[in-house]
């Protein structure tokens, strides 16, 4: 009997079709894969396992069995009895999955005691047995910390012990490494290896990384628009997929060994860093989290800047836009030292939610550089908007649209025109593409690249995602706690890397190929067990 | 711990220089009032040499500082007041004679305290329990008939005022059904049954207004927390309905009730005049709006001051137990 059985599964919310008759089973002990973009349906699923939609007002047809047990016609504390016990899931985002105000120990004793009549001293130890199982170091100690004392990987190994508690025959782990950095996601996905090959647990991924899928499963469910578009053992399907949509898929994943096509003039320095240092906070609390980095952008090309959370990169591009005055160093923009900001060196933000004013529309956003220079003709504003929108691949009716109304990739690309309207000389450009799906990420990387060639920018190109930095970087500079590690053209950096930090980075990096996977993997653990 | 140290420090100094603040506002605003404060005090028959006198007496003619220097004075080392005859001392915290009366007002202000502490602490434990019940229930059965019963039980109870509220309590409870007396306070230490007894009109009327509030706070961040993902984990690991609602969503709005809670004890203290005024309970709020009335500025200034002292304590005491019950408080 398979530990799970969907039959055409159907999911809608209100118009909106979000699964559309999905069939797939699940063996006990197997390894599957949901990858998939943004709306494709993939959490949905997930959710559906464990009655998730239950009470939500989601209209749910068709049949789920999870180990035995009929999802849809299960009483409610038959469903219950469901989570967690027979089917466990880790979510995405291992800060706001914990409750702030409890020890981590008590959560996870609370959940053991949901399913088992233990008492709470029991329940407590096992806690900290499941905590030293995930590789909490001093687990007895740290069950008693709250997850804010807890760093990101330390939360999702706190949310696998969880899961764990129970001793469950699925895992369902949804998006389980999404965000986290990549060496820790590295260490996360093989100790999802360990467990299974340990317990016999059968998992179910969902993810939009097809890398991470690489890794982890046997069997891989390509989804899209809540259908499933191509399934089979995960190598076969990324060697040779059958499907049209999966190829596009696949040939959008930036791959980490794949130079960079064209090779670019630079010109003259137009950014220069000079030993630059930025602290926050003061006295014992200072710290600094850009310390000594010099580098040069020229004029025409592209320098990727790399490293994982905390490693100073978003500190150093607002330095270089001049967001942020450095405590010590200095910027200079065309040999002048450049104190504020300056229209010639423009930003690019992460989040294209957040860094649009929802209450305007865009075209006012965009407009908002050229007003700040003074410009007061409506009409011409509102032609170099019309100009600037088309330019970056929208439309120039696109004016009084709001943000809410565009995709991820279109707001990217708002952002985009809002830098150029200023005539930047310069764009510093802060994980552009990092909230994007992949498909998403190559339309905006090909747009950049575009507008560099055709108005000569130098880009700096910030990001945690090693792959796109290579896609996109003419040279790297790799920041680890605030100081460059390792700073060179990008061929060099990455064929090559000198510093074993740049190796480690680069051997943590998802292989697309399961059976290299499994070669790095077992790399991986031989320094670990030395 | 030392980050918890400084964080209570730092509000200790800030509770201190808002008193003072407050005071010298007091001063201020007494002394631009319009009025001849010496005729009021010495009455409407006396002759315009006793009304000079009075106002030697009570130092009237000094300018603002020199006044407000006194006070200070009195509050650090004590003061003698010469009543014409003899000469009384002050002790220090001395907050000066009442005009009208010639007590000190920090007798006054003992005499009148405990009412008002009675009525407040008792009136809180009812509007804690009736708040938050009603809050946790209303968020449990939110979009349901309950929930909506509740909010208008709420809501009416908020907008009914205390006079209608304790005039109806005293006239079906004492008058029609005479289960209790008619409330008149008797202290505690003299009489504890009694007390609590004379007191529990007073205590419903004045949590059945508070409790409102509590109600749609506690229900607001209950069914806020609801809502974060955290909610989800626990629903997904087959925690039952119960214990998330009460030890989690109630835990994320423990919070927020801790702070409203504290606001509302210390302006209540010298706020609950209408209820005071109503139930006839000769507490500070009375006394106030009295000594406003005569424009007796020494007790004005001692009773807006222990006002202020409650208020400012229970907002520094607030902000503590919130940095108690969310450690990130103190970190962020």
């Amino acid at each position: 009997m398979s530990l799970l059985e969907v039959t055409d599964l159907t999911v809608e919310f209100g118009s909106l079709r979000a699964v559309d008759g999905l069939s797939f089973s699940l063996a006990e002990g197997a390894a599957l894969a949901l990858v998939g973009e943004s709306g494709s349906g993939k959490s949905t699923v997930a959710g559906a396992l464990l009655g998730l939609h239950r009470g939500t007002g989601a209209q749910v047809t068709g049949t789920v069995r999870v180990a035995g047990t009929d999802v849809e016609a299960a009483s409610d504390e038959e469903l219950r009895r469901l989570r967690g016990a027979k089917a466990a899931m880790v979510f995405q985002d291992p800060l706001s999955s914990l409750d702030p105000y409890y020890a981590i120990g008590d959560q996870i004793a609370e959940v053991h005691r949901a399913h088992a009549r233990v008492s709470r001293r029991a329940a407590r130890a096992r806690a900290v047995r499941v905590l030293e199982r995930v590789g909490i170091p001093d687990a007895a100690r740290r069950a008693r910390s709250r997850p804010h004392e807890f760093s990101g990987g330390m939360r999702q190994r706190a949310l696998i012990a969880m899961a764990l508690a129970c001793e469950p025959q699925l895992l369902i782990a949804d998006e389980p490494t999404t965000a986290l950095d990549v060496t820790v996601q590295a260490q996360i996905l093989d100790l999802l290896h360990t467990l299974r090959a340990e317990t016999g647990m059968g998992l179910l991924l969902v993810t939009h990384d097809v890398g991470v899928a690489a890794e982890s499963v046997d069997d891989v469910l390509v989804m899209r628009h809540g259908r499933a578009v191509e399934r089979g053992p995960v190598g076969a399907v990324l060697a040779a997929p059958a499907e049209a949509y999966t190829r596009e898929l696949l040939d959008a994943v930036p791959r980490v060994d794949a130079r960079r096509a064209a090779s670019p003039v630079a010109g003259e320095v137009v950014l220069e860093a000079t030993g630059v240092r930025r602290e926050f906070g003061r006295g014992k609390r200072a710290f600094a989290a850009v310390d000594g980095v010099s580098l040069t952008v020229r004029r025409g090309e592209t320098l990727g800047v790399v490293g994982e959370s905390g490693s100073g990169k978003t500190t150093l591009g607002r330095m270089l836009v001049g967001l942020l005055e450095p405590t010590a160093g200095e910027i200079r923009y065309a040999g002048r030292a450049h104190t504020g900001v300056n229209p010639a060196v423009q930003m690019v933000f992460q989040d294209p939610v957040s860094s649009l004013n929802p209450r305007r529309g865009v075209g006012e956003s965009i407009a908002d550089p050229l007003r700040a220079r003074g410009e007061k003709d409506e009409d011409g504003i509102r032609a170099r908007v019309a100009e600037l929108l088309e330019r970056v691949g929208l439309e120039a009716a696109h004016y009084d649209r709001y943000p809410h109304e565009f995709s991820g990739g279109q707001r990217q690309r708002v952002g985009i025109a809002r830098a150029l309207a200023a005539d930047p000389r310069v764009i510093v450009c802060d994980e552009p593409v990092s909230a994007l799906d992949v498909t998403t990420q190559a339309q905006v990387v090909a747009l950049l690249g575009e507008l560099q060639r055709e108005l000569g920018l130098a880009l700096v190109f910030i990001a945690h995602d090693l792959a796109v930095v290579r896609q996109v970087s003419d040279r790297v500079a790799v920041m680890r706690k605030g100081e460059l590690v390792e700073y060179g053209p990008a061929d060099e950096v990455y064929d090559s890397p000198r510093e074993p930090y740049t190796r480690q980075l680069l051997a943590a990096v998802p292989a697309l190929d399961p059976e290299l996977a499994a070669r790095r993997r077992a790399a991986r653990r031989e320094p670990a067990v030395a | 711990m030392n980050g918890f140290t400084g964080f209570v420090l730092r509000r200790v100094i800030g509770a201190v220089v808002t008193l003072f603040a407050l005071s010298v506002i007091i001063y201020v605003v007494f002394y631009v009032t319009p009025g001849n404060v010496a005729q009021i005090t010495c009455g409407p028959r006396c002759s315009p040499a006793q009304v000079h006198q009075v106002a030697q007496q009570l130092h009237l003619d000094d300018p603002l500082y020199v006044r407000y220097g006194h006070f200070l004075q009195g509050i650090f080392a004590g003061q003698d007041y010469s009543t014409g005859t003899s000469v009384e001392h002050c002790a220090a915290p001395c907050l000066g004679q009442s005009y009208q009366t010639g007590r000190q007002v920090t007798d006054v202000i003992w005499t009148k305290l405990p009412v008002s502490v009675s009525l407040v602490l008792g009136a809180m434990v009812i509007w804690l329990v009736l708040g938050i019940g009603t809050g946790v229930l209303s968020a449990w059965r939110r979009g349901r008939f309950t929930e909506r019963a509740l909010t208008a039980v709420t809501l009416a109870g908020t907008a009914t005022p205390v006079f209608v509220i304790g005039l109806v309590l005293m006239i079906v409870v004492c008058g029609e059904l005479r289960l209790l007396p008619f409330p008149q306070y008797v202290n505690l230490t003299d009489d504890p049954e009694q007390w609590a007894w004379n007191l529990l009109l007073p205590w419903l009327s004045l949590a059945l207004i508070e409790a409102a509030g509590f109600a749609r706070l506690t229900r607001a961040s209950m069914l806020e927390t609801l809502a974060e993902d955290h909610i989800r984990t626990f629903r997904a690991y087959g925690v039952g309905e119960r214990a998330i609602i009460v030890r989690h969503a109630l835990r994320g709005a423990t919070a927020s009730v801790i702070a409203l809670n504290a606001v509302t004890v210390g302006s209540a203290v010298g706020g609950a005049v209408l209820t005071e005024t109503l139930f006839g309970l000769p507490g500070i709020g009375q006394e106030l709006v009295h000594a406003v009335k005569v424009v007796d500025l020494p007790v004005v200034v001692g009773m807006v001051l222990v006002t202020g002292f409650f208020v400012v304590l229970a907002n520094a005491l607030a902000d503590v137990l919130y940095a108690v019950a969310d450690r990130r408080v103190v970190l962020a």
